[in-house]
């Protein structure tokens, strides 16, 4: 789960009953939880993709579960309400609203342009 | 760059203020870094969502520890936050000349040289600047092996990251440091605040108290679904193994510190309750096996209730553990 970018550091007893702190990569359990916990995210933005194809929902409930973001801290990066960003997730509402505030989103969610916010990668 | 080393943690928090203090001349394990802050912690928050999940957590709230390890020991330390990110690089880089090393709160989530993984919205990681090299700053990292490198932008970005505990550019460095330091006192006054933790303090939700609550809560999950039941557990288990916890919640760091203390305090109080912890730790890690096997549904001998009772079996053991450090 490092992807060999780093190791962590864990204490584990010597064979003389010492501390010492050891470089190791995790343990079965903690990487497979890890792992289920990664999936369960992926799943999410699949079901979001899903729904924006649909139309039950506007591109940003997409950018935001991809940027792995919960509607609290999707609202702190934009500067609006809780229930401002809830209503942008409507694709009524969405269509509606200020290139200023789409510019936004597209600097939030790291996009190029508009276009890219509006067109939501394929599978 | 100035001549700092650069020493791995398992705890972000731990290895800055290590790390910070050793360029000071004063030398400090990790572990007796997390001891004497009483680093020691358990709370199960169902009433605060994370993701739309409980907050279980094995440590106390950011910046916790640094507070307690410069009071007790007397560390002069000089903390700044600023409302405007300019004023806040202008004040990085005039450190920097300076030759101060200095520690900064950052989020993850935009870490690039972060694993993917762990990148996720978690805005209190403790780093130190060191200096700048090429336009590029000079980071060390104790969750990293080597140092690290950001652009001004990557770093206005993490040190600006929003959401909950926002950093708000947040720097810290150390102003001055005693010529002596008491090292018995400071111990003694960490455990005893790790014991006010855990075993005296009110409420059903922090310390021992906190883990039979989190038991009980274990075996409703099932009734709210499968799939809502796993992610709950497999927060719990990722929050005690996450990056950062030495394993098992801490709880082998916390062996380690009493084990240092034991020796520095001659005390066989000490090292029995090391022996202890370690034991605990061996329990937390046995959960975590088994809870792993729970989530994923592969095996049927182990239930969500027979994974809380464990849970409770470890409650027992850690609070006679806390029970015995009141007598030192």
């Amino acid at each position: 789960m490092l992807e060999g970018k780093t190791r962590e550091i864990q204490y584990a007893v010597d064979e003389n009953g010492k501390y010492r702190a050891v470089k190791s990569v995790g343990w079965s359990a903690k990487n497979e939880i890890m792992q289920q916990a990664w999936e369960f995210m992926h799943e999410e933005i699949e079901e979001a993709h899903q729904w924006v194809k649909e139309g039950k929902k506007s591109p940003v409930f997409y950018y935001m579960k991809k940027n792995l973001m919960d509607v609290k801290t999707l609202s702190d990066y934009m500067g609006l309400w809780r229930f401002q960003i809830k209503r942008h997730f409507n694709p009524k509402t969405f269509n509606k609203l200020s290139a200023a505030t789409l510019n936004k989103y597209v600097r939030v969610f790291n996009l190029k342009d508009i276009q890219q916010l509006k067109n939501i990668p394929g599978e | 760059m100035i001549d700092f080393k650069h020493r791995m943690a398992a705890h972000c928090e731990n290895g800055v203020i290590s790390n910070l203090l050793h360029f000071h001349g004063i030398n400090l394990s990790e572990a007796m870094v997390f001891g004497i802050g009483a680093g020691i912690y358990f709370t199960h928050l169902p009433m605060i969502k994370m993701n739309g999940m409980a907050v279980t957590s094995f440590r106390p709230l950011p910046g916790t520890i640094f507070k307690r390890v410069t009071r007790s020991l007397q560390i002069d330390i000089q903390v700044h936050k600023f409302s405007r990110p300019s004023k806040a690089m202008d004040a990085l880089d005039k450190n920097l000349a300076k030759g101060i090393p200095t520690g900064m709160v950052v989020g993850v989530y935009h870490l690039s040289y972060f694993p993917a993984p762990y990148r996720f919205h978690f805005n209190a990681h403790n780093i130190v600047g060191i200096g700048k090299k090429e336009g590029h700053y000079l980071i060390s990292d104790p969750v990293m092996e080597d140092i690290e490198q950001l652009s001004p932008e990557e770093l206005v970005q993490v040190r600006y990251a929003r959401g909950t505990y926002k950093p708000r550019g947040k720097m810290y460095y150390v102003k001055s440091v005693p010529e002596k330091i008491d090292l018995p006192g400071a111990i003694k006054k960490g455990i005893k605040r790790t014991v006010l933790e855990m075993v005296r303090l009110p409420g059903p939700v922090i310390g021992i108290n906190g883990m039979h609550y989190l038991a009980k809560r274990i075996e409703k999950w099932p009734k709210k679904g499968n799939r809502y039941a796993s992610r709950n557990l497999g927060q719990v288990i990722r929050m005690q193994e996450e990056i950062g916890t030495g394993g098992a919640g801490f709880r082998f760091l916390y062996a380690a510190f009493l084990q240092e203390a034991s020796a520095i305090m001659q005390s066989e109080l000490l090292a029995s309750a090391s022996e202890q912890m370690t034991q605990a730790g061996d329990m937390w890690r046995e959960f975590a096996v088994n809870a792993a096997r729970v989530c994923k549904g592969r095996n049927t001998s182990e239930t969500y209730s027979s994974v809380a009772n464990q849970l409770r079996e470890i409650a027992g053991k850690e609070e006679k553990i806390y029970n015995s450090l009141r007598k030192l």
